[in-house]
């Protein structure tokens, strides 16, 4: 095991593939000379390249589109959003052309490219910076969405998305750049896309959450731990289409209660999606209602205290939990 | 069939090179055309015109290093883009148009919402977060805004308040009030789609509408002969508009030309397309370690500071004395140490006005 900072563990996986595929390119704002806006892409120019670490202007409906061309005639493009709250400029080429080429021309053709970036909120931006994505896109068929909470499950899967024949949504982190985590330092390591994986285990209730909002999780389940003696079962689904409903609905099926925890807001996100799944597949199990941590159904304020309010916390988290186990 | 190109030479996308210059040569779009030669009166302005100018620039200047300051000393958080360097533009702009017409811009707004009657005050309350502030401590930064006073605010999406201008000026025609809207965006958002669309139906239409690149050089990290072809200006050429490029770190330039733009919009209602040259002195934002250029290029053009230039104009021209000069300085520093301290002082917002602003209606059913 190596210790990896977030934006290590992606550069890694970034490097690696590129290495052993010269189709693979990287195009984005800032991503070459400056070393990456968040030096996710740090060094890379010197190693590979401007033919293969391409700055963009600020156009990203015109480059998501030229990397989506590009990928079908025979590249594999990276191509990263300074943040994703960026992408709906480019949300044209994904959702219209990535996601439909294929279909449209009766498979005549593969999208094999990766979007990446960070996604949802990082601090105080406002109410333009500050938007979770990850359940929009998975909205539509013919995309694959990846939302990671720590360096190796970064690594391992977005290896897995750049080998991938279809269009890929990984999403990361301003908040996690700097984040440290073990990764594997196996031989080409990588993790399959479509599974979750339990990520602390405990008897007494399930908790569901990825990207950053796993973490707000982790918090809430160390501080029960101590206090309360309830013990939470995690789940990270890591990818959020193709979502794993099996291992979530495992999990409930042995604590009978659940809570998911997700940077989105509240009407249509994974959180309802989840909570419909749940209660389709494992309606008997449960001991009480599912119950969802969300974003309000507002805009991001930047004053500092509108903002803490605004993002789910450990003490929202707590409550929740409280709610499912009866213990208020 | 064609012959297949052969695979000897070497591939490059993206042109490369640190800076605005190559071996001292300007690359594109970035000389410094000549500033006006007219003196104050000639452009029909009164002595204390000129003094109100400078005033004013340097309230934005100092307004700005304080903000700094107090951004250092972690007072406040978020995004803090800095506009120092282009005082020049607004001011000479807010002089030039008539205090109804309209104004948008991006997110470097510090500089336009001060000479558009968002007090330093409401201003530092704004960067605070505060309830005080300009836009209720919910935009931050980069979302001052004083809409009653035209100033439609500063946006955060590059390229994405620029049809939003061409819609204020299609208003303004409707209603035939004779308004002028001036749109103003970085040299980085030129390349993005929404310019060229919103140009093209604002040239068919006939839209009232400056539309206004203030090129700084850099769109973040990377000067503007990497991100786009040609010259900018010349944008204008495919869509058969109007178009100037003006030095932008002269007021008196800024307020001549914008002036005469804004006297032929009232005339023909139609658009213009113009490029004002000018130089940021800062980051980014506040975590930029500004590789991409030489300290001897932002030394080259720190001598052509237009907040110092217009001084040494007031000087030279005996409008002012040295002493004034301090009284001015003297004055907006204690403005500005004001404005700090009432940010400081005044209340965040309350915890229900996450619910506010969201919809006309004070009664709306929130999804839970
Ligand atoms: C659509 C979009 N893409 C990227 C960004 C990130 N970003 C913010 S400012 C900026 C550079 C813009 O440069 P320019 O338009 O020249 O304005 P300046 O900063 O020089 O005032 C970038 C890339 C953004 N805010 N919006």
């Amino acid at each position: 095991m190596a210790e990896l900072q977030f934006r290590e563990a992606i550069r890694a996986a970034i490097d690696e593939e590129m290495a052993q595929d010269e189709d693979i390119f990287v195009m984005g704002e800032e991503v070459a000379e400056y070393d990456g806006a968040y030096k996710v892409t740090e060094g890379l120019l010197d190693k590979y390249g401007s033919k293969r670490m391409i700055d963009t202007p600020i156009s990203e409906l015109g480059f998501a589109g030229i990397g989506v061309g590009a990928a079908m005639n025979g590249l594999r493009p990276i191509v990263e959003f300074m943040t994703f709250n960026f992408a709906v400029l480019a949300a044209d080429q994904i959702i219209n052309h990535a996601s439909k080429v294929k279909y449209m021309t009766g498979g005549q053709v593969n999208v094999p490219i990766v979007f990446r970036g960070p996604n949802a909120s990082a601090g105080q931006l406002s109410a333009t910076h500050s938007v979770s994505y990850d359940a929009m896109y998975a909205h539509f068929p013919g995309l694959k969405v990846i939302y990671t909470s720590e360096p190796a499950d970064a690594k391992g899967l977005l290896k897995s998305a750049i080998r991938d024949d279809n269009p890929v949504l990984f999403m990361e982190s301003e908040q996690m750049y700097g984040l440290k985590g073990e990764v594997p330092e196996e031989d080409d390591f990588t993790i399959p896309i479509g599974k979750a994986k339990v990520k602390r285990e405990g008897g007494d209730v399930t908790v569901v959450a990825h990207g950053k909002m796993y973490h707000v999780a982790t918090q809430a389940a160390q501080k029960l731990a101590k206090d309360g003696g309830v013990e939470v079962e995690i789940i990270d689904p890591r990818t959020v289409k193709p979502l794993d409903i099996e291992t979530i609905v495992k999990s409930i099926k042995k604590t009978n209660r659940c809570v998911i925890v997700d940077e989105a807001h509240p009407f249509g996100g994974l959180a309802a999606e989840v909570g419909y799944l749940i209660q389709r597949e494992a309606f008997d199990y449960l001991d009480a209602p599912v119950q969802r941590v969300t974003l309000p159904d507002t805009n991001a304020p930047f004053a500092k205290n509108l903002f803490d309010e605004w993002l789910p916390s450990p003490d929202q988290v707590i409550d929740a939990i409280n709610t499912v186990t009866y213990r208020k | 069939m064609a012959d297949k190109k052969k695979e000897t030479e070497e591939v490059t996308f993206t042109p490369t090179g640190t800076g605005i210059r190559t071996n001292g040569e300007i690359i594109r779009s970035t000389e410094l055309p000549e500033p006006t030669d007219k003196k104050h009166d000639e452009l029909g302005l009164s002595d204390d015109d000129v003094i109100d100018m400078y005033d004013q620039m340097y309230l934005q200047r100092r307004f700005e290093e304080r903000a700094m300051q107090m951004y250092q000393k972690g007072k406040f958080g978020g995004f803090l883009h800095l506009y120092m360097g282009q005082e020049a533009i607004s001011t000479g702009t807010a002089y030039a148009l008539n205090d109804d017409d309209d104004i948008i811009t991006a997110y470097r707004d510090h500089g336009w919402g001060l000479v558009r009657g968002v007090s330093p005050k409401e201003g530092m309350a704004e960067l605070y977060g505060k309830e005080t502030g300009c836009s209720n401590g919910k935009g931050g930064s980069m979302h001052f805004a004083n809409i009653e006073e035209h100033f439609w605010g500063g946006y955060g999406i590059v390229g994405g308040h620029i049809p939003l201008g061409g819609g204020i000026a299609f208003a303004n025609k409707y209603k035939q009030n004779g308004r002028v809207t001036a749109c103003f965006l970085g040299d980085g958002a030129v390349p993005q789609g929404a310019l060229h669309e919103t140009m093209n139906m604002s040239q068919n239409w006939g839209l009232p509408c400056i539309y206004a690149v203030e090129n700084n050089g850099y769109a973040m990290g990377t000067a503007v002969h990497r991100h786009s072809t040609g010259e900018i200006v010349d944008r204008a050429d495919g869509f058969d508009m109007k178009k100037m490029v003006m030095n932008g770190m002269d007021v008196f330039t800024v307020y001549e030309k914008m002036k005469e733009i804004a006297t032929d919009i009232r005339e023909n209602s139609q658009p213009w397309f113009v490029e004002i040259r000018t130089y940021r002195y800062r980051g980014h934002s506040m975590s930029d370690p500004m590789k991409y250029r030489t300290k001897e290029e932002l030394e080259e053009y720190e001598k052509l500071d237009p907040v110092e230039r217009m001084k040494n104009y007031l000087l030279d021209e005996d409008i002012i004395d040295e002493d004034k000069v301090e009284e001015i300085k003297s004055s907006v520093e204690d403005t500005v140490m004001e404005a700090i301290e009432f940010a400081e002082e005044s209340d965040y917002p309350e915890k229900e006005a996450l619910y506010d602003h969201m919809f006309a209606e004070d009664d709306y059913p929130f999804h839970t």
